[in-house]
């Protein structure tokens, strides 16, 4: 017994082709309708550099270390996201804030070294989930193509959002579409 | 002193319309090959190439460029000599047919009289019949001189489908010789240009000859001898290089100029439909609508060639034997009861 799924399905003719059929020539012209038809259709192609397709609002793409509205970095290098990776891509080191940092780190414990193995890393987004700062999140670039394996390793450079003061827009195009999110846009 | 006596302004002026047909098939042929990349592209719901250049126009060129910088490999095994000859015999013979061809109505230079046709000879059509089959060797020498199993089996495809399908176009068009009572092009041409065209007279014989045309330029359905899927790309597998690029190129020549042939057997030739060219010519001048003329004979021929490619993006390719029960089956005989008609109906009409 067979499930149907839809109810496209056709029986397959297998009667011996006739006269007509066996000339070919007006199948083929069918075929050819059919085939100028799609010669006038919309085209489905993205001129990719030109043109982006939009992204879904919950694309994962590349992490960004995120700061607050002073420049301050927030993450704390507790060590959560990279708990929570499955792929085990997140590396850090933590170190403890100097007197006079306060305008740097938002906390007393910032990462001194934080890395991303982009190679490993699978885009689950589990470290946005984890971060109880709201320090990690998932923007909406790729990854870039690289040369070596080692540049894709994301250092803290690499990962950190520009900053808020000195660099708003960079600030605001890195953010993207994040703090729509955040309001439930 | 006669004898020698060399009219070298008619030297000259065949040398020109020579050099200018030979470069008009290859940039025809240049544009072809972007052109079926757009059909197929448009056809399959894509854009095509659109990097190089506005609209992707200079992508030929690039693609020329590209394959004159590779690396050109001559196989260890295979027969040095007619490895080399078999790109060049394709090269060769797809240009060739086009001499015959008349191009337009004549100009009128100084007090010259020139027709745009760099040799009227009165068997054309037999010339164009002899140079095709010709087309046959480059094939064949490649795919065999290349020795490589592949290679050699799609030669020997490509050859029986060229000498079985020679046959049915040429019972094909034995129906428009009795029309027209001549195997020269410019008359063939003449007695279309202001009645009416052969195709009335012969869609089944145009049929015939199309489908023929198709198999003869290797293109889908037809295009066995280098069924990419069964012969890994068929004769030109060991070709590299400008090798291979010549061969491409002879592929899409043939597509223009069996096109051009079409127009000109079945489609009045360079006749504009519709218009009578002497009125036309007291008002603009006869250079002008030579030019008109040659212009309508390429819009018809590039019909064709655009044709040929919406074929090849429709239908899948025909198995061997089927091709070949099509060709002896049911074209030949389908041509000969064409032709024996043909016959009878101009002896009762002219009794």
């Amino acid at each position: 017994m067979s499930v149907q799924i839809t109810n496209r399905s056709k029986p397959v003719d297998r009667r011996p082709m006739n006269w007509v059929e066996r000339l070919y020539l007006v199948n083929i012209f069918k075929g050819m309708a059919i085939t100028l038809k799609h010669f006038f259709k919309k085209k489905v192609t993205i001129k990719y550099p030109e043109e982006t397709r939009p992204f879904s609002k919950v694309f994962r793409g590349l992490h960004i270390l995120n700061r607050d509205e002073e420049g301050r970095e927030k993450c704390t290098a507790c060590g959560l996201c990279a708990v929570a990776c499955p792929a085990e891509a997140i590396t850090m080191e933590a170190a403890e804030r100097q007197e006079g940092e306060e305008h740097l780190y938002r906390e007393e414990k910032y990462a001194a070294k934080y890395e991303i193995n982009m190679l490993r890393c699978i885009f689950c987004g589990y470290c946005e989930e984890a971060c109880p700062k709201d320090a990690i999140y998932l923007s909406q670039t790729f990854t870039p193509a690289n040369y070596q394996r080692k540049g894709f390793i994301y250092k803290k450079d690499d990962l950190l959002i520009p900053n808020p003061v000195t660099d708003p827009e960079g600030y605001k195009k890195a953010l993207g579409t994040i703090s729509r999110e955040k309001e439930g846009v | 002193m006669y004898l020698l006596a060399i009219d070298w302004i008619f030297i000259i002026e065949k040398l020109v319309l020579i050099a200018a047909i030979v470069t008009l098939s290859m940039v025809v042929a240049m544009y072809a090959t972007y052109g079926e990349r757009k059909v197929a592209a448009f056809i399959q719901d894509r854009i095509g190439p659109n990097r190089a250049g506005p609209f992707g126009l200079l992508q030929p060129l690039a693609d020329g460029g590209k394959l004159f910088f590779k690396e050109e490999i001559i196989p260890l095994a295979s027969s040095k000599f007619l490895f080399i000859l078999g790109p060049l015999l394709a090269m060769v013979t797809a240009l060739l047919t086009s001499a015959v061809i008349p191009w337009g109505s004549s100009m009128n230079i100084g007090s010259r009289v020139v027709p745009l046709q760099v040799a009227d000879v009165n068997i054309g059509i037999l010339y164009v019949f002899g140079v095709v089959s010709l087309g046959v060797y480059g094939i064949m020498l490649g795919g065999w001189a290349s020795n490589n199993k592949f290679s050699l089996l799609a030669a020997i495809r490509g050859a029986s489908q060229m000498v079985s399908y020679e046959l049915a176009m040429g019972l094909s068009l034995i129906a428009v010789l009795m029309l027209t009572g001549s195997l020269q092009m410019s008359v063939i041409v003449g007695e279309q240009y202001n009645a009416v065209w052969n195709i009335v007279y012969q869609p089944i014989g145009f049929i015939i000859f199309f489908i023929c045309a198709l198999a003869e330029t290797n293109r889908t359905p037809f295009d066995l001898p280098e069924a990419e899927n069964e012969l890994n790309f068929g004769y030109h597998q060991e070709y590299s290089s400008m090798k291979l690029g010549f061969y491409l190129f002879a592929e899409y020549i043939n597509m223009f100029i069996s096109g051009v042939i079409m127009a000109t057997l079945y489609f009045g030739g360079y006749d504009i439909p519709f218009v009578n060219e002497a009125n036309l010519a007291q008002h603009i001048g006869e250079n002008w609508v030579a030019l008109l003329t040659f212009l309508t004979l390429m819009a018809k021929a590039l019909f064709f060639v655009f044709v040929f490619m919406w074929i090849r993006w429709t239908i899948p390719r025909f198995r061997f034997d089927q091709l070949m029960h099509l060709g002896w089956k049911r074209l030949i005989p389908l041509a000969l009861l064409n032709m024996v008609i043909t016959a009878l109906v101009i002896l009762w009409l002219k009794k």
